[in-house]
């Protein structure tokens, strides 16, 4: 095997979105690509396997998207999420790339469906995968496979050896044995390191423990780890991450979407001591579903509870677990390990905040609040009343992580002394270099395919 | 029906509800959504609805090893063939078939046998080339029932399915839209009409959409030619044997090509798709029946072809032996899917309208 590794011109470190794209962009520019996936192969293609849409830019109607979504619009989008911390020379070029981007992928094997149900507000702006994020890995590795595209499965990368201005070599584990590749040129996408949970405890300490990781858990930041230590450009707050509120019930990692929990604003959420802690109703997603990651990784055990009542059961999608039940709020504080007095005393409280719900309206901002209550609910208060009683568990589910490496707008990595001449990244592990908080849907998607391009392209011209 | 099945399908359906990056595909998944909690009748009717082309696993994050364990194509092909057996009459026949390839072999001696005596002890008293074997009024004596005891029997277990699933009064429109979506084989195309995932795992291809369709129309064609042939004798007098450029001559032969070919080709793409995506315990039977549906086709083209020949008589009681097994086999055989479907679609078609 060492003997046939020198043949290769690209090694692509990773196996999802963008190191696929990375990996036809440059088969198809004439280079033999090498790709080194350390997932086995039923979880290949990292977080990408969980998404399900790509945030595209467009002059008219394009594939599935209706109407238009200028540069202008979308960056603006943008900003609103990041608070700012956004660069945007390299965000304006993936978005102005985007809408180059769609036709690229059908012609790629991606196919797309209209807008799901349950999420027309993206039926203009993001293009849904038919099957999602999992059919385009697939139809991905069968382009590849057709253009030539070399795959190893549980190809762990430990290292990759830089020399002043150029990488020398790489090394990974594969079958139980070390190899060593020297390719041409290198491109790096194998995600943040989420998926480490003692690197995630030094970055946010001990309540990182008990997060949730909604994706794969092979992104564990091995890759971003060695060439940080060699003095790669890094970007991003190693402290931050996204983070959203999930089913607390959902599996350590790769829980994905079905885990997701869209009952908060018709609920009251209570700590562990059976007390609320934040407005319920303040906003609505995406704002909402950002910001209770934090607010539950703030409270005792990083866990919060959901109350809700049996008139507001079928307001929101359904979750993949089903909810505890019980005919007394007292009962349902005994199955969720409440204080039950606790909890009826609060439940009490918040019900005699409450005023005229006439005006309830579950999907806008109604304005039905409490009064004089702390924290108030100030859209959808509605006192919970009657049994059944349901409650849910939320934790924080850690979606990805902002450190990464720092790139220019092809993609390139450098050091302090300069760029390094055969080395790009694409995806997850540069995508601090576009945002540094926050995150609009289908944005990833948008990075991994429009770097993995670029990246794609750049070390396939270097290599010939 | 089993529990244990129908608990494990609407487990999955749980999952896939909460997820819906399926929904483009195909029936099963708009018709899922639909729904919050999945009562048995529900389950059933996603069952049926079903097709099998696989696109949906091949695209799930969480099939096996992930701890979701999804594999909805396998779960509602184990409802589905409990929902055959659970309706079929009579319940005695009912659990033999689906899932014995051996049973359907030996249905098909008794077939061979019965007609072979037909032939010996009833016979002809005269007339023209296969009515020179055995009359045409004992055929007539032998098939009739063969075909209107299944038909009464089908009947039975459909409407049995019709009030399990909550079936309303049907409309024409409802079975306007059924038979179209069936005549182009929509479920097995994938909601971009690229065909399904089988003989090659998550490759889209038509091979098994189209494979399919042959064979359908092929049956379609032999059971025209058998139709026509009916009309002609009885309404106009013209007795066989027909001349080859007759109608039931060229729409038997070319069913009889179509059914050889289809349902050759189809044991093939079986052979090489994943049998854990379908129902393994009804591997037996579904290859017994497609060989079954094979052989009424072949048989029929080799007496077409020897008809002239010394073989004639033991080829045409081979064939009618074949034919007649078939027949009497429909309710407990994948045979019953065709009517299933129907019956799931248009079922499909009035959720569509709210009812």
């Amino acid at each position: 095997m060492a003997a046939q590794m020198e043949l290769y011109d690209i090694a692509v470190i990773g196996g999802g979105n963008a190191a696929l794209c990375a990996a036809m962009t440059a088969a198809e520019a004439g280079a033999k690509v090498l790709i080194l996936e350390t997932a086995p192969k039923p979880y290949r293609g990292g977080n990408s396997r969980h998404t399900r849409n790509f945030r595209c830019m467009h002059t008219g109607p394009l594939g599935p998207l209706v109407e238009e979504y200028s540069e202008d619009e979308y960056l603006s989008d943008l900003l609103k999420v990041t608070g700012g911390k956004t660069d945007e020379r390299l965000a304006r070029l993936a978005i102005r790339t985007s809408e180059d981007c769609l036709p690229w992928m059908e012609e790629h094997g991606v196919r797309f469906q209209p807008s799901l149900s349950g999420t027309l507000s993206l039926a203009r702006t993001n293009a849904f995968f038919m099957g999602g994020g999992k059919s385009l890995v697939n139809a991905y590795y069968r382009t590849a496979a057709g253009l030539g595209v070399d795959v190893r499965y549980e190809a762990a990368v430990t290292h990759l050896e830089l020399n002043g201005d150029q990488i020398e070599w790489v090394d990974f584990t594969y079958a139980g044995q070390e190899h060593r590749v020297s390719p041409k040129a290198v491109i790096v996408a194998s995600g943040g390191f989420q998926a480490d949970t003692d690197w995630l405890t030094r970055a946010w300490g001990e309540p990182a423990k008990n997060f949730l990781i909604r994706g794969t858990p092979y992104n564990r930041g091995v890759v971003l780890a060695d060439l940080l230590d060699q003095g790669i450009e890094r970007v991003g707050d190693p402290t931050q991450c996204h983070a959203v509120a999930i089913d607390g019930r959902a599996p350590k990692f790769d829980g994905g979407i079905v885990t997701r929990l869209d009952c908060v604003p018709f609920s009251i959420v209570v700590n562990k001591e059976a007390e609320r802690f934040y407005d319920e109703g303040e906003d609505v997603w995406p704002k909402r579903y950002a910001i209770w990651g934090r607010l539950v990784a703030a409270q005792p055990d990083q866990v919060g509870y959901v109350i809700i009542d049996s008139k507001s059961l079928n307001l929101f999608m359904p979750s993949v677990f089903p909810p505890l039940k019980a005919g007394t709020l007292e009962e349902l504080a005994a199955l969720m390990g409440l204080s039950p007095d606790k909890l009826t005393a609060t439940v009490t409280e918040f019900n005699a905040a409450c005023g005229d719900t006439g005006g309830f309206h579950p999907t806008e901002l109604d304005g039905v609040a409490t009064s004089d209550l702390s924290p108030p609910k100030s859209n959808w208060a509605r006192p919970i009343t009657e049994p059944p009683f349901y409650g849910y568990l939320l934790r924080t589910g850690v979606t990805f992580t902002y450190l990464g490496l720092k790139v220019d707008d092809t993609a390139q990595c450098s050091t302090a002394s300069g760029k390094i001449k055969n080395l790009w990244a694409a995806g997850e592990t540069m995508a601090g270099s576009i945002l540094g908080q926050g995150y609009l849907a289908g944005f990833g998607m948008t990075i991994g395919t429009v770097f993995g391009r670029i990246a794609g392209r750049e070390a396939a011209a270097y290599a010939s | 029906m089993q529990a244990d099945l129908i608990q494990e399908a609407r487990r999955q359906a749980e999952i896939c509800n909460a997820c819906r990056y399926c929904e483009g595909y195909c029936s099963v998944f708009p018709s899922l959504n639909a729904e919050r909690a999945f009562s048995d009748g529900a389950i059933t009717q996603l069952a049926n609805l079903c097709h099998n082309c696989r696109g949906c696993y091949y695209a799930c994050q969480y099939t096996a090893p992930h701890e979701f364990d999804l594999n909805l194509p396998k779960a509602l092909a184990e409802v589905r063939r409990d929902s055959w057996e659970s309706f079929a009459w009579p319940q005695p026949l009912a659990r033999r078939f689906h899932t014995h390839g051996g049973a359907i072999a030996l249905a098909l001696m008794i077939g061979f046998a019965l007609l072979f005596w037909a032939v010996r002890v009833i016979g002809s008293s005269g007339g023209e080339g296969f009515y020179a074997v055995l009359s045409h009024n004992a055929m007539v004596a032998i098939f009739a029932p063969a075909f209107v005891l299944p038909l009464f029997s089908i009947f039975l277990s459909l409407r049995r399915y019709w009030v399990k699933v909550g079936g309303k009064p049907l409309q024409v429109a409802d079975v306007t839209a059924a038979f179209k979506r069936a005549g182009q084989m929509q479920d097995l195309a994938a909601g971009h009409g690229e065909g399904c995932n089988f003989e090659d795992e998550d490759r889209f291809s038509q091979a098994r959409r189209h494979t399919h369709q042959t064979i359908m129309y092929g049956f379609l064609l032999c059971f025209a030619s058998t139709s026509i042939a009916t009309v002609l004798h009885y309404g106009f007098g013209m007795h066989a044997p027909y001349g080859l450029w007759s109608l039931p001559k060229l729409f038997g032969i070319s069913g009889g090509v179509l059914l050889t070919v289809g349902c050759g080709t189809m044991v093939y793409l079986k052979q090489k798709s994943d049998r854990d995506l379908g129902d393994p315990a009804a591997w037996g039977g579904d290859i017994g029946f497609i060989l079954l549906l094979g052989f009424v086709g072949l048989s029929g083209l080799v007496l077409y072809v020897l008809g002239s020949s010394a073989l004639m008589p033991a080829l045409l009681a081979i064939h009618l032996g074949s034919v007649l097994t078939f027949f009497l086999l429909t309710p407990y055989t994948k045979m019953a899917h065709g009517f299933y479907r129907l019956a799931a679609l248009v079922r499909d078609a009035q959720r569509k309208r709210g009812m």
